[in-house]
């Protein structure tokens, strides 16, 4: 008996430290963007962290696009021919890529390449006494250090979304067109008239937006709040992929369910 | 004259998580001093540094530093306050991400509006102050420890401080660098007319340029007195730290059990 | 990597990513086919609309000529009232008619205009009188098992 409430006092306190964490992420949320000024008046310093985050990014970004999409090609013709639909194929690739596995895909990258890479960054600098000596320089270093990173990766991610699905899509056409022999035409029109720009390219623009944001403050916020020691960073960083990645997906189903399904049951 | 005091501290006390760490400290730092705060590792001399630069807030007792009580002020005020104060980290806190050149210039770059080439004078005249003028161009991972050491000083005096800190500044240098630092805290303090704070444990080099010595230990202020005072202390605490005693009212035993009883135990189990 | 590099790959990289969402937008997606043309709203009553949908195409000897921008229920004489969106270029006369298509056999539900012989046109607001309901698969099948039964129950009758 004694094990079983010790096991639910264990659950709940595990419970109330990570509620207790998530309202204090909150609040360095809010601190960041009301002292996110300095990041815009002075964007170079977000120029530089958009270098970063976004350019070191894009060989992983469109190499991972276009190997998905030639494989969306690939699968997709052959599911397709059975029920003699393989012009559909453009349509296909388009939309699984612009509605789903480009946001989501994209971000999982992101946050396992990016994010880590922020929250490695912030944590050394905090293990190192670098935030410390900013602050007694009277240099506030939410609003010079983690706020910047902030917005480049949340400027970064739709840019990367539409690389990826871009990619993904020129891969498709090769596979499906150049090498398997789909027409053309039939591919391009076929698409074009599926696709709806409202409907799927902005609400997956949308959706790598709301990626970003998730993405980025969670990597801010674990480096920020790592322990200073080696031990400490290397934790927050597996921590920040593995939020990421399960707050991308949750966040995906939500945002899938109310842009695709309910919204115009009409 | 009460405004000569730089810093003026009464019956400190301050508890992390319900643990006591200064337990009444009392302390004054008059203007063009350069004072010594020693003691043994864990007694709480860095604690009581981040007090006086507003990191932390005491749990009771006044801390009155350029004349402000640091525990009641908002965030602008504290800011004011700091570009006042210059701080040289333990192991120095310089920003990898940028070169020599500009850690100095950081400063002077966030809270002035000066023209580079202004900057640029003034930062090659601090890292000449300190030696390093040729060194500009370097980044941090390709300095030594002690040449890390001086920028990260000629970065804390960038802004001309009134008050400067020195975070255990002479920790794990080779003698020549040791000398170099000492120098250059008792120079700079002089030619700049300011006041310095010294956090250390290196007996040797501090006493040779400091006015007066406070010693620390388990949270009080155990004996304080000039450099000569110190010396001829018969306080057992200082004695035992000036001759690196193992054994004194710092004891060489983490309290234990009784050690019979311990390997009685052991060899039972 | 010196700062003027720096900005030069930010500049890059941003311009890829615009150059991306616009290849989208405008190859992909079907943003060019939405003209900025002018619209006209016309209704059509129908008994039954299937599976229309808002956004659903209007087309006209095959090619889309508008949207269907709402679906209503009149409660009063109990008929679904679909308002469309057609595009200005495009006049239609004012006994045209509108029926409620499938595309394939199993696809996505349209709604095709026949164009009638009047020679006033369509003005916005306008009703189209003339309409189709959808074919509802299940009435389908019941009516031809309906039939079948009928059938041979005559053959039966007739023996």
């Amino acid at each position: 008996m004694g094990n079983v409430s010790a096991i639910l006092r264990g659950m709940g306190r595990t419970v109330t430290d990570k509620l207790w964490r998530l309202g204090f992420a909150s609040r360095f949320l809010v601190y960041l963007l009301v002292h996110s000024g300095t990041s815009f008046r002075r964007f170079r310093l977000t120029v530089k962290e958009i270098y970063f985050t976004g350019v070191l990014s894009l060989i992983i970004i469109l190499v991972s696009g276009l190997f998905v999409g030639m494989v969306l090609g690939l699968q997709g013709y052959d599911t397709l021919q059975r029920y003699g639909s393989s012009e559909a194929l453009g349509v296909l690739v388009a939309l699984s890529l612009v509605r789903e596995l480009g946001p989501v895909v994209a971000g999982l990258l992101f946050a396992s390449r990016a994010g880590s890479a922020i929250t490695a960054e912030i944590g050394l600098m905090k293990a190192t006494e670098q935030i410390s000596a900013m602050e007694m320089m009277a240099v506030d270093p939410i609003a010079r250090v983690v706020a910047p990173r902030f917005w480049a990766g949340v400027l970064s991610m739709p840019l990367l979304a539409a690389l990826f699905s871009a990619a993904g899509i020129f891969g498709g056409y090769l596979v499906g067109v150049r090498l398997i022999g789909v027409d053309q035409g039939a591919f391009w029109s076929q698409m074009q008239a599926a696709v709806d720009v409202r409907q799927d390219i902005l609400n997956g623009v949308i959706k790598s937006v709301v990626f970003g944001v998730a993405v980025t403050w969670i990597a801010v916020f674990e480096g920020y709040d790592a322990p200073p020691t080696a031990e400490g960073v290397s934790r927050a960083t597996t921590r920040t992929v593995v939020t990421s990645s399960l707050a991308i997906l949750a966040l995906d189903f939500v945002l899938t369910a109310l842009m695709f399904t309910g919204g115009n049951g009409k | 004259m009460a405004d000569v005091d730089i810093v003026q501290i009464e019956s400190l006390t301050f508890a992390y998580d319900a643990r006591p760490i200064l337990k009444g400290i009392d302390l004054k730092i008059r203007r063009g001093q350069v004072v010594a705060i020693m003691g043994g590792s864990g007694c709480g001399k860095t604690t009581l540094l981040r007090i006086i630069g507003g990191v932390l807030t005491p749990t009771a007792g006044s801390v009155r530093v350029l004349g402000q009580s640091m525990g009641t002020l908002t965030q602008s005020q504290l800011y004011a306050q700091r570009r006042q104060m210059g701080m040289l980290f333990q192991f120095g806190a310089l920003f990898t991400d940028m070169s020599v050149y500009d850690n100095v210039a950081f400063q002077m770059r966030e809270h002035t509006n000066l023209p580079e080439d202004l900057i640029r004078d003034l930062v090659l005249m601090k890292l000449d102050a300190v030696g390093l003028r040729g060194a500009s161009q370097l980044m941090p991972s390709a300095l030594s420890g002690g040449m890390a050491r001086r920028v990260a000083l000629a970065r804390a005096v960038a802004l001309d401080p009134t008050l400067i800190m020195y975070d255990e500044p002479f920790a794990g240098l080779d003698p020549i660098s040791l000398g170099v630092i000492a120098r250059l805290i008792r120079k700079l303090n002089d030619s700049l007319g300011a006041t310095s704070i010294v956090v250390t444990h290196d007996v040797q080099e501090s006493l040779h340029i400091v006015d007066y010595v406070y010693f620390v230990s388990e949270g009080r202020v155990v004996a304080q007195g000039t450099p000569a005072e110190v010396r001829e202390s018969t306080e057992p605490f200082v004695r035992q730290f000036l001759n690196g005693e193992p054994d004194g009212p710092v004891a060489f035993q983490f309290p234990a059990r009784d050690y019979a009883a311990d390997l009685d135990g052991i060899s039972a189990a | 990597m010196n700062r003027s590099a720096i900005d030069l790959w930010v500049g890059v990289f941003v311009a890829i990513g615009l150059a991306a969402l616009l290849f989208l937008a405008l190859k992909v997606g079907n943003l060019a086919s939405i003209s900025a043309s002018e619209v006209y709203q016309v209704q059509a009553k129908f008994a039954n609309i299937g599976g229309l949908k808002v956004r659903a195409p209007i087309k006209s000897a095959g090619v889309v000529v508008g949207r269907v921008s709402d679906v209503q229920f009149d409660n009063e004489t109990y008929e679904a009232v679909v308002s469309m969106n057609v595009d200005g270029r495009f006049k239609f006369p004012r006994d045209t008619s509108a029926k409620i298509l499938t595309s394939g056999l199993l696809g996505e539900q349209y709604v095709g205009l026949e164009a009638g012989g009047d020679s006033a046109m369509l003005k916005s607001g306008d009703r189209v009188r003339l309409t189709q309901s959808a074919v509802v698969l299940e009435n389908l099948i019941s009516q031809f098992l309906f039939s079948k039964a009928q059938e041979s129950k005559d053959s039966k009758d007739s023996k």
